[in-house]
């Protein structure tokens, strides 16, 4: 199966699993607490609501309690504190094979004494499903997922990118009202990755089911997920779509995870005009005083060079002291008077900078966002 | 043979260096086998079809007096003796196997759920006893079974044996025998099983509406399964051709398959007949062979499971 030019989605397909309108469901989370032996806290005091037939993202470094969190959706671990519900019903203390929710498990977890399409069938048979519909199922869960030239193969006989979409046909054919995806293009390589993540977020869209998706990858989070939720240290620390996530954090942290490396502490503030390592900066308004200490992030794709300063508009000269050639854009790493600031810039076919040359570096008072430290 | 720059290409019909090199090194292997195997194994097929001499010799001509004989057919026509020997071979491997699973299936899960410092300890313990020789242990059991112990007290309160009698001999003290005997190679292909086991397929069963009973019966047993029939191998092979437990432990009332061949080379000087018994032995070994390993292909979805 040449899985470059497969897609898990047919467009055409019009199969049950495909055309059918669900009641997608959706999740409560209050004051969960976990950890693990005495002092390994998995998740202090989560409070989170995942609407129904969302495609809802977990992002947060390894150790940051997301996949506890997907764990505890599953059933398979317990909090210590708190309540969960899914589709309004509390489920907390529901065991794993009583809930309608399944998982795509990172290391996929496929049966290797079964074949493809007993690993597909499995769920069905254990619910009681009669074998002849559980073969049209798995027969049309195979379709939709362009697995049908694989159904007899034994698990050992597949590849990476084969596995993955087993694993997914293997949750998906139970048609539950949540799918739990557990870092599931991890194992893969970048190009078949980035087009199982397309994919995916289309499948969800097509069959309106809530998925809850754990990574680590913010560009993944942002390319698939209706909103994310970023973790830390088991708690999160802001929800929101990736667009507020990614402009407008509320935190470091969450700058930091997403990419961004501009990062200013505010040594003073006077009215709208705070002074920081970049010397003093214009704001888009004035700082509470409660506001007047943190952080300016200054996105790297926000800082114009050459252009002539403007109103509203921070003025700065700067050094170029390194050229990175990323093919569709270029970074410098600038120097303003000792501190390094870092500007991307879209290749469009202008002259480029050189190491060593001097250039006029302007941010607009509005680009910049003030957030907590 | 000149030499080719290709040996490779040039020679491809001959043995090419490594073969070679493979062939040497097992040799020795091979010889001892066919020195001390192939060729007695024969010899005692032959035997199994001469005439049993007058001072139990084995003599020409060809017969199938022995398997006659073997079958109950004497000269006081015909008697079940060997047959229940037989039956009871084959049932007390049944029995003793099965009960040896049941104690270290959960034993091996236990350990293999312990710390590690702990696993390595209770492996040691499962395995010591059988360091000591095998009569010795046996007379153990005697000492521990006989009249007037503890044990035999018990059974004689419970009503389960009549006043002053003790455990043993029994067909109960040869099966208790063979369990002491056999369980650490049980319990070792197991641990290892279980050791490696994949908690994520049990998690996945689990999160595909496998109850927990369903999950230990498609998640947890399959991959225990290969350890299983590993075990079952080692343990009822050798309990079916034991000699010393039943000779010990069940006087001549629990007599086995290895004691009637024994007895033949030995006190009965019978060897066309000890050959015969040994003979159906085998044949029988590699009948149960060849069902576990039909039972293993059906429980592990068609796959072989390599015993």
């Amino acid at each position: 199966m040449n899985e470059s030019s497969s897609a898990i989605v047919s467009p055409e397909s019009t199969t049950a699993i495909g055309g059918q309108a669900r009641d997608a469901s959706a999740i409560t989370l209050t004051n969960l607490h976990k950890r693990f032996g005495h002092d390994a806290i998995a998740l202090e005091g989560v409070d989170l609501d995942i609407h129904a037939g969302e495609f809802f993202t977990l992002l947060g470094p390894s150790g940051c309690g997301k996949t506890t969190l997907l764990r505890i959706l599953a059933g398979l671990e317990a909090p210590d504190q708190g309540s969960l519900t899914i589709g309004g019903h509390p489920v907390t203390d529901t065991p794993p094979h009583l809930r309608s929710v399944n998982t795509v498990f990172q290391s996929y977890a496929l049966f290797p004494h079964l074949s493809v399409r007993d690993n597909l069938a499995f769920g069905l048979r254990m619910k009681g499903m009669a074998a002849a519909a559980r073969r049209q199922r798995v027969d049309d869960i195979a379709e939709f997922i362009k697995l049908g030239a694989l159904l007899e193969r034994r698990i050992d006989q597949l590849s990476g990118g084969q596995r993955q979409r087993v694993a997914l046909a293997r949750a998906l054919v139970c048609e539950p009202d949540v799918l739990l995806l557990d870092e599931p293009l991890s194992a893969l390589d970048a190009g078949l990755r980035s087009q199982l993540q397309v994919e995916l977020q289309r499948t969800q869209k097509r069959l309106g089911m809530t998925f809850v998706f754990v990574t680590h990858d913010q560009e993944e989070a942002m390319v698939m997920s209706d909103r994310i939720a970023v973790l830390d240290g088991g708690v999160i620390q802001q929800v929101g779509p990736p667009a507020d996530v990614y402009e407008r954090p509320v935190n470091a942290f969450v700058a930091r995870f997403m990419g961004h490396v501009n990062l200013f502490e505010i040594y003073a503030a006077d009215g709208n005009q705070a002074h920081t390592a970049l010397g003093w900066l214009t704001l888009p308004r004035s700082l509470a005083p409660e506001e007047r200490k943190g952080v300016l992030l200054i996105r790297q794709e926000v800082i114009e060079l050459d252009a002539d300063a403007t109103e509203n508009a921070n003025a700065l000269t700067a050094t170029v002291r390194e050229r990175l050639y990323r093919g569709s854009r270029i970074e410098y790493r600038l120097d303003v008077g000792g501190v390094t600031l870092m500007a991307t810039a879209s290749n469009l076919g202008q002259r480029l900078h050189s190491v060593g040359d001097q250039v006029k570096v302007s941010i607009f008072a509005d680009d910049i966002v003030r957030l907590d430290a | 043979m000149a030499e080719s720059p290709f040996p490779l290409a040039a020679h491809s019909r001959s043995i090419s260096p490594d073969t070679r090199h493979l062939l040497w090194s097992i040799a020795p292997g091979a010889i001892w086998i066919v020195i001390f195997l192939v060729l007695p194994s024969l010899y005692l097929i032959g035997v199994a079809f001469m005439t049993n001499g007058a001072y139990g010799q084995p003599q020409m001509p060809l017969t199938l007096d022995a398997f006659r004989q073997l079958a109950g057919f004497g000269f006081l026509g015909w008697s079940p003796g060997n047959l229940y020997t037989l039956l009871r071979s084959l049932w007390q491997t049944v029995v003793a196997t099965g009960l040896v699973i049941l104690i270290a299936y959960p034993l091996a899960y236990y350990i293999s759920t312990c710390r590690e410092k702990w696993r390595a300890i209770m492996l040691l313990a499962v395995v010591v006893p059988s360091w000591t020789n095998q009569v010795i242990r046996a007379f153990g059991w005697m000492n521990l079974l006989s009249p007037g112990t503890p044990m035999a007290e018990t059974a004689q309160f419970l009503g389960l044996i009549p006043p002053n009698m003790g455990l043993y001999p029994s067909n109960f003290a040869v099966t208790l025998g063979l369990i002491y005997n056999f369980l650490p190679f049980m319990v070792l292909p197991l641990y290892a099983a279980f050791e490696k086991l994949d908690l994520s397929l049990v998690e996945a069963a689990r999160d595909l509406y496998a109850s927990p009973v369903s999950a230990f019966r498609h998640a947890v047993f399959p991959q225990t399964l290969a350890g299983l029939l590993a075990g079952t191998v080692l343990v009822s092979i050798p309990a079916f051709g034991m000699y010393v437990v039943p000779e010990l432990l069940g006087g001549g009332r629990a007599m086995m398959l290895g004691n009637l061949v024994a007895n033949q080379f030995a006190g009965g000087s019978n060897w066309p007949l000890g050959a015969a018994g040994a003979l159906i032995m085998l044949l029988a070994t590699l009948g149960g062979l060849y069902a576990m390993r039909k039972v293993g292909k059906r429980l592990g979805g068609g796959e072989e499971v390599v015993i």
